[in-house]
């Protein structure tokens, strides 16, 4: 066998009592894509750092192409020919594509900028990998996917010769990840190496050549994506065998709960127009679509921070109120899509959090005064009844994990302060945006248990997710959203994977899909 | 040689005891190259610096009534910053205070309105309260609802309001029997506050200062009010997405920010000067921002702090006369705390990595 492109040797990175990585050995070879597969906090995110210079391994070393990389310096990886794609993009929008793509390849004493060159090198670059896009197009006018093809053009023009793609699928459709994995074919043909994060299984089997599976920080396995499957690397991720969660057909379909009738509202990339809508009690809708296409004005308007501008919402009958406070004691349970930024308030306790919601309510509060003892016994009973672990009540909620956070998030929305054992009080509706996204497998599969478990006790469930395998698993009807359109929301045997991807991609497609037919 | 931060997973019980220390170790080195420069004994001026502040029943009198105005402001600092609000214009509020305190308890020819002097007290402190409070309330409403940054319109209407003041001294307020001062008519003696020492000028509004130091404290913790200005100035969208009023919010926030300032006015007035001058504060708004920063936004900590910061000034004024060190020494100390604070409670989160 040749010798290795890169080499990592023995890399351990601590962070106080967390061994982020443990003793990790890998290489890469030319024209290979190795998949770096593991659960959120198992080290993957760590150990690209180290590779590109964010962060200093507390021990190991690494050799690029036969020589050592200077530790803690982005450039020194550049100049090594790494190139790292984020999977939040760093691009200024109001540049043009060249513009970004020159940005900062150039010396600050230079006086001129040398555009025409700089034009005819990103041409040849973008013709040599077949990554057409137009130099002149203001980024903030591309798709997701135009976008990340300017990424990746970004560090092919800086003469990367090992990429390094940071779960690239999150952010397209099943067409354009296709046509992603056509460009990262020709690169790797053309003597390239790639590393793909991934904690998706099947696409991993599908693009790489070898996968390692990280968990806890440590190396646990190593194997050719042709003989290993989809089940032995899940089990390899988790540390055991995993049943996929699967959800059953909901028994009855009751009444109505909460009604859409040509709603349009927002504005931009984020615009709903014109969608109606009608969730029953008893059944989960889910709602397909890549993100950023009017989901969140969607579940904004269902969780009361924002208002229509036109149409009719109607909860249990009555025009819905646009406040968040009387929505919830109404019975909507609402679950949003970024539990750092909106779901919780990271600077106050745990226990505050968890009764956030229902404060003003006279469970919580006398006149102006927090009933602090009652407060923090629901905390309490939310903590035991939905398990969250790792900081106590009075901690802040941002010393949580994204699956205990998710997890409060869930029981305070879900768990009623009168609810017991023998009068439960199940919501009526739930909105829940994106609940399982960044979560590990066993929080995932919780967090989707909880939802169907809800249903079964009659509650209209409303599932916004981008993930396609999710949609399917949990819907009983699934519609789709494509550039602020909702379509149809159908019973979920009349759909199959290709007719959702079609209709996610919207009516037109766009140059991914061309690419990927 | 580059340095970054990374973010510590936790912070050490050693940390959290040694970064104080630290901080205070870091300020006293860092003044004391001022005062060796200067050509002054380090040992000396700092031991005449700490006996001119808190040496003496007298000194520390002295300290305590300098410490009153700053409880306010700094009170009034900490309501809005945990609010998230930046109020940079204490200063402005407190004037405005101080002249509705005179308009109500000085004017109409010293008559009071014939009104009882406990009743009028109280009419004067509202007027007060309400003057600070209306101050605040347009930046807040521009903030709330258009964005517009309040650091420039409270601090561009501090300058406003001292033209505002020169304006009234020299106007409808003007004192006849000042000699041609500008100052305002004095306060009715009725309304002064009353000295808590003989023969010194620490009044009553030390304990008006405390307890309301004690009521903001217990407001943010036991009220949902205190819940909702937390929130807002944790993280605004969780707030409202958890059915909390961000605008309301704020807006309440800062006419209770302003209100304090407003009385800390009045405060000054009854219980020190009795009328109003162009100087009457040397700059006791700014300087409640740094009371706020260093009591870390809690409000019983800016009793604290109020009385340190007041402690270097008053102290910084005797030991000036006797070693020559111009008492620009006690700005050193208290802005350089500052700094060792901030810089203190960062390294308590973060750890430093050189390369």
């Amino acid at each position: 066998m040749t010798e290795p492109v890169l080499q990592l040797a023995h890399i351990t990175k601590r962070f106080g009592p967390l061994v982020a990585n443990d003793d990790i050995s890998l290489q890469l070879h030319a024209g290979e894509v190795l998949a770096l597969l593991g659960e959120n906090g198992a080290g993957k995110s760590t150990l690209v750092s180290i590779l590109f210079g964010h962060y200093v391994a507390d021990a190991g070393h690494i050799t690029v192409f036969g020589k050592p990389l200077v530790p803690g310096d982005p450039k020194a990886a550049l100049a090594a020919g790494i190139g790292m794609v984020h999977q939040h993009f760093t691009l200024a929008d109001n540049l043009t594509v060249l513009d970004n793509i020159v940005m900062g390849s150039e010396s600050l004493w230079q006086v001129f900028s040398r555009r025409r060159a700089a034009q005819a090198r990103l041409r040849d670059v973008a013709q040599q990998f077949g990554l057409e896009v137009d130099p002149d197009a203001l980024v903030g006018n591309l798709s997701v996917g135009e976008r990340q093809r300017v990424e990746i053009l970004k560090a092919l023009y800086r003469g990367a010769r090992i990429l390094i793609l940071d779960e690239p699928t999150a952010v397209l459709t099943p067409g354009e990840s296709e046509a992603l994995f056509t460009v990262l074919a020709q690169m790797v043909a053309q003597g390239l190496s790639i590393i793909f994060i991934s904690h998706k299984l099947a696409e991993v089997l599908r693009v790489s050549d070898r996968v390692a599976v990280l968990r806890s920080g440590k190396l646990v396995a190593e194997a050719a994506a042709a003989s290993t499957t989809q089940e032995q690397l899940a089990q390899w991720m988790v540390g055991h065998a995993v049943d996929p969660p699967r959800a059953r057909p909901a028994r009855s379909v009751g009444e109505p709960v909460c009604t859409l009738d040509a709603v349009s509202a927002g504005r931009g990339r984020e615009r709903l127009e014109q969608a109606s809508l009608e969730l029953r009690a008893g059944e989960i809708v889910a709602i397909a679509g890549v993100s950023g296409n009017g989901q969140t004005t969607l579940a904004e308007l269902l969780s009361g921070t924002r208002v229509a501008s036109s149409g009719t919402l109607r909860l249990l009958g009555e025009p819905m109120p646009g406040q968040a406070a009387r929505l919830v004691a109404l019975g909507v349970a609402r679950i949003p899509e970024d539990r750092h930024a909106v779901g919780v308030i990271g600077d106050l306790p745990v226990w505050e959090n968890a009764v956030s919601e229902r404060l003003r309510s006279s469970v919580f509060s006398r006149g102006a005064w927090i009933r602090r003892r009652k407060a923090r016994e629901h905390a309490q009973r939310v903590i035991t009844a939905f398990d969250v672990r790792g900081a106590g009540a009075a901690s802040p909620a941002r010393a949580l994990s994204g699956g205990n956070m998710q997890k409060l998030i869930l029981g305070r929305a879900l768990l009623h302060p009168d609810s017991n054992q023998t009068n439960p009080i199940p919501p009526r509706l739930i909105v829940a945006h994106q609940p399982s996204w960044g979560l590990d497998i066993g929080a995932v599969a919780y967090v989707q248990d909880q939802l169907i478990a809800a249903r079964d006790a009659g509650a209209a469930v409303l599932l916004i997710s981008d993930d396609l395998d999710e949609v399917l698993a949990m819907g009983d009807r699934i519609a789709v959203m494509h550039a602020g359109h909702l379509s149809a929301a159908l019973p979920a045997g009349q759909w199959s994977r290709e007719t959702i991807g079609l209709a996610m991609a919207g009516a037109s497609g766009d140059a991914w899909d061309d690419a990927a037919t | 040689m580059s340095m970054r931060l990374e973010k510590r997973a936790t912070s050490s019980a050693a940390a959290l005891l040694l970064a104080p220390i630290g901080a205070v170790l870091f300020t006293l080195l860092v003044s004391s190259v001022l005062v060796w420069w200067a050509g002054a004994a380090v040992t000396q001026t700092y031991g005449l610096l700490l006996k001119g502040g808190f040496g003496s029943i007298f000194a520390l009198s002295e300290t305590l009534t300098r410490a009153i105005p700053l409880i306010l402001t700094g009170l009034a600092v900490t309501v809005a910053f945990k609010a998230r609000l930046f109020n940079i214009g204490a200063e402005g509020q407190l004037y405005v205070g101080a002249l509705a305190a005179v308009a109500v308890g000085g004017m109409h020819g010293g008559t009071g309105f014939d009104l009882p002097p406990m009743l009028l007290f109280v009419l004067m402190l509202l007027a007060s309260a309400l003057a600070g409070a209306l101050l605040l309330l347009g930046p807040a409403l521009l903030k709330a609802r258009m964005g517009v940054d309040e650091v420039v319109t409270t601090l561009l209407l501090n300058f406003i309001v001292l033209l505002f003041v020169s304006m009234m001294l020299d106007g409808p307020m003007k004192d006849p029997m000042a000699m041609g001062w500008p100052q305002s008519v004095a306060l009715l003696g009725d309304l002064e506050l009353t000295k808590l020492i003989t023969q010194t000028r620490v009044h009553s509004g030390l304990i008006g200062a405390c307890v309301l130091a004690l009521l903001v404290w217990a407001m943010l913790k036991y009220t949902v009010f205190g819940f909702d200005i937390r929130a807002v100035g944790a993280n605004a969208r969780a707030a409202a997405f958890a059915g909390v009023s961000v605008t309301r919010t704020v807006v309440l926030a800062a006419m209770l920010s302003g209100a304090l300032a407003g009385l800390a006015g009045a405060i000054e007035v009854a219980g020190r000067t009795s009328y109003v001058t162009l100087d009457m504060s040397p700059g006791y708004g700014y300087t409640g921002i740094v009371i706020a920063m260093l009591a870390a936004l809690h409000p019983l900590a800016v009793v604290a702090a109020s009385v340190f910061v007041a402690g270097m000034l008053v102290g910084a004024d005797s030991m000036s006369r006797a070693v020559g060190v111009p008492t620009f020494i006690a700005d050193v100390i208290v802005a350089a705390s500052l700094i060792a604070v901030l810089v203190a409670t960062l390294l308590t989160q973060y750890r430093v990595r050189w390369k």
